[in-house]
């Protein structure tokens, strides 16, 4: 420990206490993001101490990054700053819930599978499905905005997060919406916060709508051998009245990865997947009577549209399908080195040259897979066997074919997790956009002396 | 007597020329006998502007801002005027620019859902331009055959179906915008996901605070296989509510849940011929949406819930034909209460779900304590309440007495978990009563964020944030929310 971390730590305890504090090399490599360490952890246990703690940060001139349980801190480009880890895991408790009316209040360090069980008691769920589900807290999963496969069901957590109550970097403990599943009242300042990455503030507490936990569960799983027989596939569903609540588009290797997962059983998924080719997984919940309708017009879209092979699932696979599409950004963030996702943000509809982007790594020579979430973002993962810096120049051209490749189809793009060489070369979030400077107005705003997760985020914010 | 601000301030002759130089002499309306139409709109409150301009373009939008700013002048942007709380009034005087030639749909992609219109779409033209693809945008409030997107966007409107499907926000996924100082920027993306904070998210439903919307990117949905509206008739209040609270808690999500009582009926009735029972409690109007299987087990689920709540009735509306007319009974019901008294104010708080049957209990004993009839017809669903006190303006008194039973109703909404509004905004209707839910702290950050964009408030000044707070200012209304402040 060197001498400015003994002053950290030593001056933050005089303001939340010894107990709060921890200062330890080890302790501190837990929090480092990208290789940089912080000087201290802060584990505060009230939103008062959150307070207290930022206050202390903002007339130190002290950089805060707020961390749940430390799953996604690859997100995002390396901190120009980082002196306290503000570790939100001690506020852990659901603050309010209200089954009868569907609405529930959390703390932000609250475990996301220890929450899905109390609701589960009251047989209703949060529809994030997301990585890292058992270890991740309510609140990095909001930060961070990470993909949920039941998107196409439920939408994106924007469009069922009722409020929030955060600390800001004027060290004030503030509120945006409430705990009602319909409110206008006031700036929605939530809606802000959500993606954020810990650059607006510190989030204590969330609130959301809940939701029914279905009858019963089914999911088709079809093989195509092209690509433009699942964008018709998917035309043809989105165009009929059903709505399935997860529909995932695997490339060859997504599907293998997925395949290969193992889950609790401690044994490899079934073989439904065909080597070498396209699958979709679609999702869908209900009553038996509804099960069987979504099974039958599946199957029927499915051969009109030439799959070549399909599965419907027994019951007991379907959890198992469900937890691997889950965990597909985690399995291939762990895969290499060198592993680099990129999240691409285009129409709705799947886009046919795809296929493009697999010629791209192919010339590189880097195994890649891609992958969609039908209404949600198209993933495309890159899998080097090194890290070296011939890996990282390829990488680094790749990158800016990807941003090319999203502009071009009026979208975005992004890297959500790379390794820290190619954050050095390359802008995770891309080429600043005409909307930058309002970026930087926001910041400003919450954060006026840039103590937040300084430079992490876009436009070195 | 109705509010402050109704004497406008007369534009300096060169403003107005400028203007005229922008857009042509017809596109500006500086006539005191032009600007009477533009000091109202569907709330109590009042407030004309010095001049009213029409534009055609963004770039138009750009200049008049411009000239504006040039001048130190408040801009005030507005749809058509259908609004509840009011927002699109120009509170402080200043350049009314009205969307209403701003009305084209730049863009349909069918195939991926979106449409690209101007602010000064009317909500069901763009509805009527897709309906042939199976096809809809789904905010729709009770004025959505007049009201404007660009108004929608900007008090994150709502309506009875936004049980299901959410409100403005939920559905828009990209803005342009014209900022205070003429600058014209583009947020969100078409996909919906953006790179960077979500913009587009603050900037739906901030009332025309930050900036003014020229272009709007929004969803559109796909038409349900099947719908079924049922009208469930009860003999109590109590039995409706107990049963609204109930398909909630059994948690299924109709469409649409809607609550008219007994003494609202009668008079939607007597002008609308619905077909609402007219010796009635109360009656809910429930729609439930979906693939058919769905919708024929919702159905039988909310029938059994409204026969264990006592409902004397469950009817299933027979074909389009009953199910427009009972649809047309619920959105016309405000207009058809303007025949009983001079003016009704309509509140819009909302509660937690599970509260309606108490939140409506005190709303008629606040009625009875102030002596006011005050009817209920609301989003029984989403908790969206809109006590309807009918008073008479004229009555100087009566108008201070409906504003002190109004503010204590949105106070007890506040008590039991709820919020001040729910779809109408808070525009400078319940711009006093915010400290109820909101800290000092909590308005430092919103006022950071609203001078982020609008540093000099050049853009709809006097709206959201209370007007009393530091400047002395006691209206009427600030004295009711003063007391109704729980200590």
């Amino acid at each position: 420990m060197n001498t400015t971390a003994i002053n950290v730590a030593a001056r933050l305890e005089t303001v939340v206490g010894a107990a709060r504090v921890n200062a330890t090399s080890e302790s501190c490599a837990k929090f480092a993001i990208d290789g940089v360490v912080p000087s201290a952890v802060a584990r505060p246990a009230s939103s008062a101490e959150v307070v207290e703690i930022v206050r202390f940060a903002k007339s130190e001139k002290l950089a805060l990054i707020p961390c749940g349980h430390r799953t996604k801190l690859a997100i995002g480009m390396l901190p120009s700053r980082y002196d306290i880890a503000l570790d939100m895991t001690a506020l852990n408790q659901i603050a309010y819930y209200d089954p009868a009316d569907l609405t529930l209040s959390v703390d932000a360090g609250m475990n996301l599978a220890e929450l899905a069980e109390a609701l589960a008691q009251q047989k209703q769920f949060l529809p994030l499905a997301v990585p890292f589900f058992e270890e991740c807290t309510v609140g990095g999963t909001i930060a961070s905005n990470i993909g949920s496969s039941l998107r196409p069901g439920y939408g994106s957590a924007r469009d069922f997060l009722l409020g929030a109550e955060f600390v800001n970097g004027a060290a004030t403990f503030t509120k945006s919406g409430g705990r009602v599943v319909k409110n206008v009242t006031g700036y929605d300042l939530h809606k802000l916060l959500i993606g954020s990455l810990g650059t607006l503030g510190a989030i204590t507490r969330l609130n959301f709508r809940t939701f029914p936990l279905p009858e019963g569960y089914g999911h088709l799983v079809s093989t195509f051998s092209s690509v433009d027989s699942i964008v018709r596939f998917q035309a043809m569903v989105s165009k009929s009245p059903l709505a399935p609540s997860s529909f995932d588009i695997l490339g060859p290797e997504a599907a293998q990865t997925v395949a290969e997962f193992k889950d609790d059983r401690d044994s490899p998924l079934p073989s439904w997947f065909t080597r070498g080719e396209w699958h979709v997984c679609v999702g869908f919940e209900g009553t038996e009577t509804i099960l069987r309708r979504y099974s039958s017009e599946l199957v029927q879209y499915a051969q009109q549209c030439g799959a070549s092979n399909y599965h419907l699932l027994e019951k007991s696979d379907n959890k198992s399908l469900g937890g691997a599409l889950r965990e597909l950004h985690n399995l291939l963030a762990r895969s290499g080195p060198a592993a680099t996702i990129f999240r691409i943000n285009i129409l709705p509809t799947f886009p046919p040259d795809v296929t493009n982007l697999r010629t791209l790594a192919q010339r590189f020579s880097l195994p890649c897979c891609v992958f969609a979430n039908s209404s949600g973002p198209l993933y495309f993962a890159l899998q080097p066997n090194d890290l070296d810096a011939k890996t990282i120049a390829a990488l680094a051209q790749i990158a800016s074919s990807v941003f090319e490749y999203a502009a071009s189809k009026d979208g975005q793009a992004s890297i959500l997790f790379c390794p820290r060489e190619l954050k050095e070369q390359v802008n995770v979030w891309g080429d600043p956009r005409s909307d930058a400077h309002l970026m930087r107005r926001v910041k400003n705003a919450f954060d006026p002396q840039n103590i937040f997760a300084p430079g992490r985020f876009v436009t070195a914010i | 007597m109705l509010t402050e601000g109704a004497a406008p301030k007369p534009l300096h002759r060169d403003v107005i020329r400028g203007l005229q130089n922008i857009l042509g002499a017809s596109m500006v309306l500086h006539r005191p006998e032009d600007l009477l139409l533009y000091e109202y709109d569907a709330s109590i409150e009042k407030g004309r502007p010095g001049a009213v301009v029409f534009p055609a373009t963004t770039e138009d939008v750009s200049r008049v801002v411009r000239l504006a700013a040039q001048h130190d002048i408040p801009v005030i942007g507005r749809g058509a005027g259908t609004g509840l709380s009011g927002g699109a009034l120009a509170r402080t005087g200043g350049i009314m620019i009205v969307f209403a030639r701003m009305n084209r749909i730049l863009e349909l992609d069918l195939e991926n859902q979106r449409a690209v219109v101007q602010p000064g779409v009317v909500n069901y033209e763009l509805t009527r331009a897709v309906e042939h693809a199976g096809l809809y945008f789904a905010p729709d409030p009770s004025s959505w055959k007049s009201c404007t997107i660009g108004g929608n966007v900007a008090e994150n409107a709502g309506g009875p179906h936004t049980l299901a499907y959410g409100v403005t926000t939920n559905h828009v996924t990209a803005l342009e915008f014209v900022l205070p100082n003429g600058e014209i920027c583009r947020v969100g993306s078409r996909h919906g996901d953006s790179v960077g904070y979500d913009l587009a998210g603050l900037f739906v439903g901030s009332e025309g605070t930050l900036a003014l919307v020229t272009e709007i990117t929004a969803k559109l949905l796909r038409k349900p296989e099947s719908i079924k509206t049922l009208l469930a008739i009860f003999d109590r209040v109590d039995d409706a509510s107990e049963t609204v609270a109930e398909i909630t808690a059994r948690a299924i999500t109709p469409a649409a849940c809607e609550m008219l009582d007994g003494w609202t009926l009668r008079a939607v009735e007597d002008f609308i011929h619905a077909g609402f029972p007219l010796d009635s409690a109360a009656v809910l109007l429930i729609e439930l949406e979906g693939l058919a299987e769905v919708v024929a087990a919702q159905v039988a689920a909310v029938e059994d819930v409204c026969r264990e709540h006592h409902a004397r009735e469950v009817r299933v509306a027979r074909g389009e034909h009953e199910r427009e007319l009972l649809w047309k009974g619920r959105k016309n019901a405000f207009g058809a209460l303007g025949r009983i008294a001079p003016s009704n104010y309509v509140l819009d708080g909302v509660i937690p779900r599970s509260k309606i049957p108490q939140a409506l209990r005190y709303i008629q004993e606040i009625g009875e304590r102030y002596n006011f009839k005050i009817g209920n017809i609301f989003h029984a669903g989403d908790g969206n309440l809109h006590p309807i006190v009918l008073f008479d303006p004229r009555d100087a008194s009566q108008y201070q007495r409906a504003i002190e039973a109004s503010a204590e109703i949105i106070r007890y909404c506040v008590e039991i978990g709820g919020a001040l509004t729910g779809e109408h905004g808070v525009g400078m209707e319940k711009s006093e009563l915010m400290p109820l839910l909101f800290s000092d702290d909590d308005f430092d950050l919103m006022r950071r964020t609203h001078d982020a964009f609008n540093p000099n408030s050049a853009l709809n000044p006097g709206k959201m944030f209370p007007l009393n707070k530091g400047c002395g200012e006691i209206t009427p209304r600030a004295q009711a929310a003063v007391r109704a402040v729980p200590l």
